[in-house]
C-alpha cells in the first residue's frame, strides 16, 4: 500500500476539527452543567395541579436554581400529582417547612417550581417530602373565573367602581 | 496414482463444460486438456467466450454444468479459501492491464507481494526491480500507470503478474492493440517465461501469426465447441474449412461475411427498413 | 391499467434492489476483519471522503448560517422575539439542516467520486485483477471506502453546524444587532443535549447509509463509461430521496 504521510496528516486533522465542532456544539450551544449529574437527593411534593409542568424543569429557591424536575407522576390513590424534586447536594440547608410553587416564566413562558424558605431548624434531605404546596396558575381557568365574576355581575359599572375602590 | 503419472496429468482440463449468460449458449460440451509446462493458445473468432473461459479457469463464474479442474481440483468445487489458495498459483494479463491508478508501477508489482508475504522492504523492493528488470521497465518504477504507453502498462502487468511465480499463467489478448515493436516484445516475454521458469501458458488470442510463433498446441473454439486442435502447423492443414479460413484469415468462408440479412434485392425493391 | 402495471414492476424493482443492498453490507460487514487488520486503508478514505469535501461544507455551512440569521431575525422580530434567534438557528441546524444538507452534499461531492472512483475500477478489470490476485476487493477496496464515508459524514456535520451558527452569529448579531449575550444564552437555555444528540444519531445514520449506497453503485455499476455514469447519477438520487425519508423516520422516533 502506498504510504502518503501527507495523506494520513490530513485525515488527522480532519477528525480533530471534527471532534471540535462536537465540542463545542454540545458545550457552547447547551447549557450542559444543568443536566450533569451531581451529588443530589430527591423530594417529593404533591400539586392538585401540575399544569404545563415538564420534567427537568428547574427548582429555583430566590431566583436561583438549586435543582430540577426529576419525575411527575399521578397517584391514583390520592388523586393528585407527585412531583420528584432532585435538588444539588450542596443547598442542603432548605427548612423542612419550606413550601414549593409552581410558577411561570413571563406571562405565557415555561413553567418553574419556586421554593419559599420556611422557619424550621430541621432541613429537606432524602426522600423528605415538601408538604405546603401552591398548584400551578392556570391561565384559562383564571379568565374563566373573571368572565363568571363579570357576567354575575353584569348589572353595571357600580359594583366595577365598587370593587375599585 | 504416483507422482510420475500427476506431474503428467495436464494442468487444466476441461471435459464437457457449459455455460449461459444472460440467456445466451457461451459453451455447449467444451473439452480441452492442456499440458504443463506448455504454451497452449486458445483461438476463436471474437464473442466466442475466450475470455469468459478464463474467468472460469479462476474461478469468478461457475459453469452451468461439466468439469473444469485446474492442477487435479474441481475449480467449481472449491470454497473460498481453497479457491484463493489456488489463485496464487496464478497470474493473469489483463487486456486492458488493469493496474491500480492509485499506485505507482513500483507499488502496483509490489501489491501482490506486499498482501500475500510478510518480506521485509528490503526484500520487496529486491524483488520487484528484478522484475521490473525482465520486462525492461526498471526505469520506470516510480512513474503512475496514466503515464505510461499500452505497450508498457501491459508489461508492468505482466511483472505484476508473474511477481509471486505463478505455475499458471493466463494472458487474455495479449497482443491486441499494441504497435508491432511492443507486440513483438510481449511475445518474447510470454515466451520466456516459458522456457525459463516453466511456467504454464494459457494465451488467449485471435492474433493468429503472431501466436503460431510461440505456441505449442492451439485449441480452436467456435460456436461454444473446440472445432479444431493441434500444433499451428496442423491446424493450417485442418480437414476443417472452418479452421482453415479461421487460420488464414480469408474474409469470407464458413463464417460469412454478411451478417444474416433479407435477400438483397428483396430489401432494396421492396423499400422496407427491415 | 398500464399504469398500475408499470407501477408494479417499479415496486417490484425497487425491493429488489434494496435487497441487493442489503446483500452487500452483509457481504461487506464479511469481509471487515481484512480492513480491521489495516486500518492505514480506511484513514486514506476519510482524507478521500472527508477532508476533501471540507471547503465544500464550510461554505455552505456559512451561507446556511447566514440565511438562517436573516429569516430567523425577520420572523423573531415580528414576534418581538429577537433574542430568540440563536436558540431557533442552533435548533434548526443541529436537528435538521445539519445532517440533512452535509448528507445532500456529501452525496454530491463525495459519494458521486466514490461510485466513479469504483466502477472505473469495475470497468478496467482492476476489481477482477485483485480477485485472481486472491485479493478480497470487497475488503481491500469497497469496505475502507464505506467505512471512511460512515466516519467523515458525522464528523462534516459537526463542522457544518459549528459554521452554521457562526453565520447565523454573523447576521444576527453582527449586522442586525441582536444582543451577543441573549443570542448566546438563549441558545444554552432551550437547547438540550437531546437536540445534539438527535443531530449525531441522523448524521451517523445518514454517513452510513450514504456511502453505503454510493460504494454499492460503484461495485455493481455496468462496467462502461455510460454505466459508471449512469450509477454516479443513482447514487445522488437514490441517496437525496433515501435521507428525506430517513430524516422523517428518525424525527419520529426522537421526539
Amino acid at each position: 500500500m502506498a504510504h502518503t504521510p501527507a495523506r494520513e496528516l490530513g485525515a488527522g486533522l480532519f477528525i480533530l476539527l471534527g471532534f471540535a465542532a462536537l465540542f463545542f456544539l454540545s458545550t457552547q450551544t447547551t447549557n450542559v452543567e444543568a443536566y450533569v449529574d451531581n451529588e443530589s437527593y430527591m423530594v417529593t411534593a404533591r400539586f392538585e395541579d401540575v399544569a404545563g409542568l415538564k420534567e427537568r424543569a428547574p427548582v429555583t429557591m430566590s431566583g436561583v436554581t438549586i435543582g430540577r424536575v426529576d419525575r411527575i407522576t399521578f397517584d391514583s390513590e390520592g388523586l393528585n400529582a407527585v412531583v420528584t424534586l432532585r435538588i444539588d447536594e450542596v443547598y442542603n440547608r432548605i427548612p423542612d417547612d419550606s413550601d414549593a410553587s409552581i410558577l411561570t416564566a413571563g406571562l405565557l413562558g415555561s413553567k418553574y417550581i419556586g421554593i419559599g424558605a420556611g422557619g424550621s431548624e430541621t432541613y429537606l434531605k432524602q426522600d423528605s417530602q415538601i408538604e405546603l404546596t401552591q398548584s400551578a396558575i392556570v391561565l384559562e381557568n383564571i379568565i374563566g373565573k373573571l368572565l363568571f365574576k363579570f357576567g354575575e355581575s353584569s348589572d353595571g359599572e357600580g359594583n366595577a367602581e365598587n370593587a375599585a375602590d | 496414482m504416483s507422482a510420475i503419472s500427476a506431474a503428467m496429468a495436464p494442468m487444466i482440463e476441461v471435459s464437457d463444460l457449459r455455460y449461459d449468460s444472460a440467456g445466451r449458449r457461451i459453451f455447449a460440451g467444451l473439452n480441452l486438456a492442456i499440458r504443463r509446462g506448455s504454451i497452449t493458445a486458445i483461438m476463436g473468432p471474437s464473442g466466442t467466450g475466450k475470455t469468459t473461459l478464463l474467468r472460469l479457469i479462476t474461478g469468478q463464474i461457475r459453469p452451468k454444468s461439466g468439469q473444469l479442474k485446474v492442477d487435479g481440483a474441481e475449480v467449481a468445487s472449491l470454497d473460498r479459501r481453497e479457491l484463493f489458495r489456488l489463485r496464487r498459483r496464478m497470474g493473469m494479463l489483463f487486456q486492458n492491464s488493469a493496474l491500480l491508478t492509485d499506485y505507482s508501477v513500483f507499488d502496483n508489482v509490489a501489491f501482490p507481494v506486499r498482501e500475500h508475504t510478510a518480506l521485509d522492504e528490503r526484500l520487496i523492493r529486491t524483488l520487484v526491480l528484478m522484475k521490473l528488470q525482465a520486462v525492461g521497465l526498471r526505469g520506470a518504477a516510480d512513474l503512475m500507470p496514466a503515464q505510461l504507453s499500452g505497450g508498457m502498462s501491459r508489461r508492468v502487468a505482466l511483472a505484476r503478474a508473474m511477481v509471486l511465480d505463478p505455475d499458471l499463467l493466463l494472458y487474455d489478448e495479449p497482443f491486441s492493440g499494441l504497435d508491432p515493436i511492443s507486440m513483438g516484445m510481449v511475445l518474447r516475454l510470454i515466451k520466456v517465461n516459458n522456457d525459463v521458469l516453466g511456467v504454464t501458458s494459457v494465451v488467449v488470442t485471435h492474433d493468429v501469426e503472431e501466436i503460431s510463433r510461440i505456441a505449442d498446441y492451439c485449441y480452436v473454439v467456435s460456436g461454444g465447441q473446440v472445432i479444431g486442435a493441434g500444433t499451428p502447423a496442423e491446424l493450417g492443414q485442418s480437414d476443417s474449412a472452418m479452421v482453415r479460413q479461421f487460420m488464414s484469415g480469408a474474409p469470407d468462408g464458413p463464417v460469412p461475411f454478411h451478417y444474416p440479412a433479407a435477400a438483397y434485392e428483396t430489401q432494396l425493391l421492396g423499400g422496407q427498413r427491415s | 391499467m398500464n399504469t398500475a402495471s408499470f407501477l408494479s414492476r417499479r415496486l417490484i424493482e425497487g425491493v429488489g434492489k434494496l435487497g441487493a443492498v442489503g446483500w452487500f453490507a452483509i457481504g461487506m460487514l464479511a469481509a471487515l476483519p481484512y480492513v480491521l487488520r489495516r486500518p492505514a486503508l480506511v484513514v486514506q478514505q476519510i482524507h478521500n471522503a472527508g477532508v476533501l469535501s471540507l471547503v465544500i461544507i464550510m461554505t455552505s455551512g456559512f451561507f446556511v448560517g447566514m440565511v438562517i440569521g436573516l429569516q430567523g431575525y425577520d420572523a423573531f422580530s415580528r414576534l418581538r422575539q429577537e433574542d430568540l434567534l440563536g436558540a431557533g438557528a442552533a435548533l434548526t441546524l443541529l436537528k435538521e439542516l445539519g445532517p440533512v444538507v452535509t448528507a445532500l452534499l456529501f452525496a454530491g461531492r463525495a459519494g458521486t467520486a466514490l461510485t466513479a472512483e469504483i466502477g472505473l475500477m469495475r470497468a478496467t478489470d482492476q476489481l477482477s485483477a485483485m480477485e485472481v490476485m486472491a485479493i478480497d476487493p470487497m475488503g481491500r477496496i469497497a469496505v475502507p471506502r464505506w467505512l471512511g464515508g460512515a466516519i467523515s459524514v458525522p464528523l462534516l456535520t459537526a463542522v457544518f453546524n459549528s459554521v452554521g451558527i457562526l453565520g447565523a452569529y454573523f447576521v444576527g448579531v453582527r449586522l442586525m444587532g441582536v444582543d451577543n449575550g441573549a443570542f448566546w444564552s438563549q441558545m444554552q437555555e432551550f437547547v438540550e443535549p437531546a437536540d445534539v444528540w438527535e443531530g449525531v444519531i441522523k448524521s451517523a445514520v445518514f454517513g452510513l447509509v450514504a456511502s453505503l449506497i454510493a460504494v454499492f453503485e460503484g461495485y455493481t455499476a455496468e462496467p462502461t463509461a455510460e454505466g459508471v455514469g449512469l450509477a454516479t447519477t443513482r447514487t445522488v438520487v437514490l441517496t437525496s430521496v433515501l435521507v428525506l425519508i430517513l430524516d422523517y423516520m428518525i424525527t419520529a422516533l426522537l421526539l
